[in-house]
């Protein structure tokens, strides 16, 4: 199903879209997206597909539960919001706050993504949200992060760009973040989150989500994996154990 | 309060680190008083043992007779409840130190605690401090021959109320030579009575104690709130009664859950702990409380304050909608906020932002854990906070855009009465519904270990809870509120709580002063229409 999303509401444009997915239909095309918001909202289903030609607005993918998503252009901020299932890739960049509380699925950016990714992602019996940024990635990456995986790949960096902002990892009590080079560890929230050099098992752990994501976007598996990474763990699942006193 | 000393060598010695010192580890106790006295009658004693099975708190043992170990008494009061002898009594202990206007016994036992142990003192329930209660300071009006009062035994009385969005104005049009509405109308929730449960998550209580409150309020015709901990499976049939909680950790939060309630309601803050998040520590995480939440046994469940993805009206609006769109419009939105200074303005801001509720919590809300000095120390009066936010909304023009319930202190149908008269659609009870399971305001909550099996996931305590009797329990209280309720509206010669509902003239204040009386809106005893 194809739908000519110029001058649509958000509200209509997603409401031709539940209505379709509970119709059966599985695959839809999406052009001239310019901002609607909460496209793929709450819709569940494996089989289902979303094409977005256009920059697609806040929320995109959020409460999702199986679909998948490609959006040909750049995403906007609190893309997978409380995820459950499902894949979202963006050919460009994305914003704020991507997979805030995201509980399974895959999140892949070819290119950066801005601050707060990752907040409060958590891993659920089978289910292990991994996020991929391509490019690099904004201040509180990983807050308050409870499972799953962050990947920052640093690919086409400028020079002096950092690959990651401050505070990364505050408030970590699960998961990991892996960043492809070198991080200045003032940058990590030290009271949260250890930094050390990732081990062969982490490349093993890595590599079947890179791998996927180098396919989607048509990239050199071994070029995104070469070099050194870092790997960014909680110090305790805990965190306020301690502070009472009880 | 245990004062177990944990010997020389759990004292930080220096040089172990700055982690070490951050955190000052504990140091041995000097003697804290017991907080209660245990006593027990030997000669009245049948010896039967019942006394130390029952003590959640582990206080008791048997020694040829029940002893007590007077540090781990709560006074919950369970033994003295199922003595079949009569045999016990437990007492507040007398303080032992020399009286202090200044230094309560509150405050040394907990400096002592402190200097213990370094850290943040926890609490439970609400707010226990003698603040002004504003609900003792308002009175009801009442008919007397000028205006005939009414018999709610002889006349129907109408409780039944709607939470919701009702537009601004509503368009009909002419279909066929008969009238039908053009206005699009919001999805509105139907309750039988004004006075819905408050939420409590499954993990700060136990399922048997949920379960209770839910089956109260499929009984009743109102609504439960699942709180911030998912919906358990056995929950599910009680589930079109239910506000479902979306709060910053998102626990148990997906599509089917969101569709599963009769309303969402977006957990900003709590009146216990404003701007403080939530804090479900790994030991609580049991199989099955995982399974409701969505994360690890065992894990730390934390809901941080603020929601990261929330710091503005705007943001707000963005989740209100992401939640609508995930629902099709087909399920009321509640935003629920701690009463604060700035309430009535963050109130219109939620409203603008398209919420169908706000649920505001007063200073005095309950709370399954928090640290005493937020609980004591910050927010302020439902009784105000309803005031204001009514005063707000309706000099905004925006009063119909969204229902206000209120929570946080609600005692009884009279004070039920009074914040409906001062502007509120509903009020929200969370203490009232346990202590008809059997709470006795120990304030013990946190500990995990509430002898009544309710804010307990310990099942050999749950088991004791019967969620159908607890229902039967709670929805009478329910059932009796409601019919002073109608004695109320009937004395007051209105045969529908709708007329009540803001009708500040129907209260009038004794002993407080000019500014506060300005503020509620409410003219003191004395002065007539
Ligand atoms: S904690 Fe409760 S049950 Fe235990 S001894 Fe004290 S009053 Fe009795
Ligand atoms: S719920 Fe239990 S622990 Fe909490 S105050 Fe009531 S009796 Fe005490």
């Amino acid at each position: 199903m194809r739908i000519d999303a110029r001058e649509l509401h958000y509200r209509e444009l997603n409401r031709q879209i539940r209505e379709a997915v509970a119709g059966g239909e599985t695959r839809f095309e999406l052009a001239n997206v310019n901002g609607q918001r909460y496209i793929g909202d709450g819709i569940q289903g494996e089989k289902v597909q979303i094409d977005i030609e256009g920059v697609p607005g806040n929320d995109l993918g959020a409460f999702m539960d199986g679909p998948t998503v490609r959006v040909r252009g750049n995403a906007q901020d609190a893309v997978a919001n409380t995820m459950n299932a499902g894949r979202i890739v963006v050919e460009g960049r994305a914003g704020d706050v991507l997979g805030y509380g995201m509980r399974g699925g895959e999140l892949f950016v070819r290119g950066k993504v801005g601050y707060r990714v990752g907040i409060h992602m958590k891993a659920y019996r089978g289910r292990m949200p991994v996020v991929v940024a391509g490019g690099t990635a904004g201040d509180f990456l990983g807050e308050y992060m409870a499972g799953g995986m962050l990947v920052v790949l640093g690919l086409e960096r400028q020079d002096g760009e950092p690959l990651i902002g401050d505070w990364c990892g505050t408030g970590m009590h699960g998961g990991v973040i892996y960043v492809r080079g070198e991080v200045d560890p003032r940058l990590v929230a030290s009271k949260f989150a250890s930094m050390g050099p990732a081990e062969e098992k982490d490349r093993e752990d890595m590599r079947p989500h890179v791998e996927a994501f180098c396919e989607t976007f048509s990239l050199d598996v071994e070029e995104a994996l070469a070099g050194a990474f870092v790997r960014m763990a909680a110090i305790s699942h805990r965190p306020y154990g301690a502070k009472y006193a009880v | 309060m245990g004062s177990s000393s944990p010997g020389r060598e759990g004292i930080g010695r220096p040089g172990e680190g700055a982690r070490a010192s951050a955190r000052p580890r504990r140091v041995p106790a000097y003697r804290r008083s017991a907080e209660f006295r245990w006593t027990h009658d030997a000669e009245r004693c049948a010896r039967c043992k019942r006394c130390v099975q029952q003590c959640g708190f582990k206080a008791l043992s048997w020694e040829d007779g029940p002893v007590v170990d007077p540090d781990k008494c709560v006074g919950c009061h369970r033994c003295e409840t199922f003595c079949p002898q009569e045999a016990i009594a437990v007492v507040p202990n007398v303080q032992h130190y020399r009286p202090h206007p200044l230094w309560g016994q509150a405050h040394r036992q907990n400096v002592y605690l402190q200097a213990e142990t370094g850290g943040v003192l926890l609490t439970g329930m609400g707010n226990d401090l003698p603040y002004p209660i504003l609900w003792d300071h308002l009175l009801l009006d009442a008919c007397q021959v000028t205006n005939p009062s009414i018999d709610p035994l002889r006349e129907p009385m109408e409780l039944r109320s709607y939470l919701g969005r009702i537009p601004d104005k509503v368009e009909v049009k002419m279909k066929d030579g008969r009238p039908e509405p053009a206005t699009e109308m919001g999805p509105v929730l139907q309750v039988e009575t004004p006075i819905i449960f408050a939420a409590m998550s499954y993990g700060s209580i136990s399922l048997n104690a949920q379960k209770a409150i839910a089956m109260a309020a499929a009984e009743c015709g109102t609504l439960w709130n699942t709180g911030e901990g998912g919906l358990h499976e056995e929950l599910k049939p009680y589930a079109d009664r239910a506000f479902v909680q979306c709060a910053s950790g998102r626990f148990g939060v997906h599509a089917d859950y969101l569709n599963a309630g009769a309303a969402i309601e977006i957990k900003i803050g709590q009146g216990a702990k404003p701007g403080i998040g939530g804090h479900l520590p790994g030991e609580k995480v049991s199989a099955a409380v995982s399974e409701t939440r969505m994360i690890p046994v065992g894990s730390d469940a934390l809901s941080p304050a603020p929601q990261h993805d929330i710091y503005s009206i705007e943001d707000l609006k963005q989740l209100i909608f992401a939640l609508k769109e995930a629902t099709n419009y087909e399920k009321p939105v509640s935003v629920k906020i701690a009463a604060v200074h700035n309430v009535a303005a963050i109130a219109s801001g939620i409203v603008r932002a398209g919420a169908d509720m706000v649920y505001l919590d007063g200073f005095r809300g309950g709370t399954g854990a928090a640290p005493t000095i937020i609980r004591d120390h910050l927010g302020i009066p439902i009784e105000i906070a309803i005031a204001v936010v009514d005063q707000q909304l309706r000099e905004e023009g925006i009063r119909n855009r969204a229902s206000i319930v209120a929570a946080g202190g609600i005692r009884s149908s009279a004070d039920a009465a009074k914040a409906i008269a001062l502007g509120a659609d509903a009020v929200a009870v969370g203490t009232a519904a346990l202590l008809a399971l059997g709470c006795t305001l120990c304030q013990k909550c946190y500990t995990g270990k509430c002898s009544w099996g309710i804010t307990t996931q310990d099942p050999r305590l749950t088991r004791r809870l019967d969620p159908y009797v607890g229902s039967k329990r709670v929805a009478n209280l329910v059932r009796g509120w409601s019919a002073e309720l109608e004695e109320i509206l009937g004395a007051m010669g209105v045969n529908a709580v709708e007329s009540l509902r803001g009708s500040r003239e129907r209260l009038r204040a004794v002993g407080l002063d000019k500014t506060t009386l300005e503020i509620l809106g409410v003219k003191p005893a004395g002065v007539g229409a």
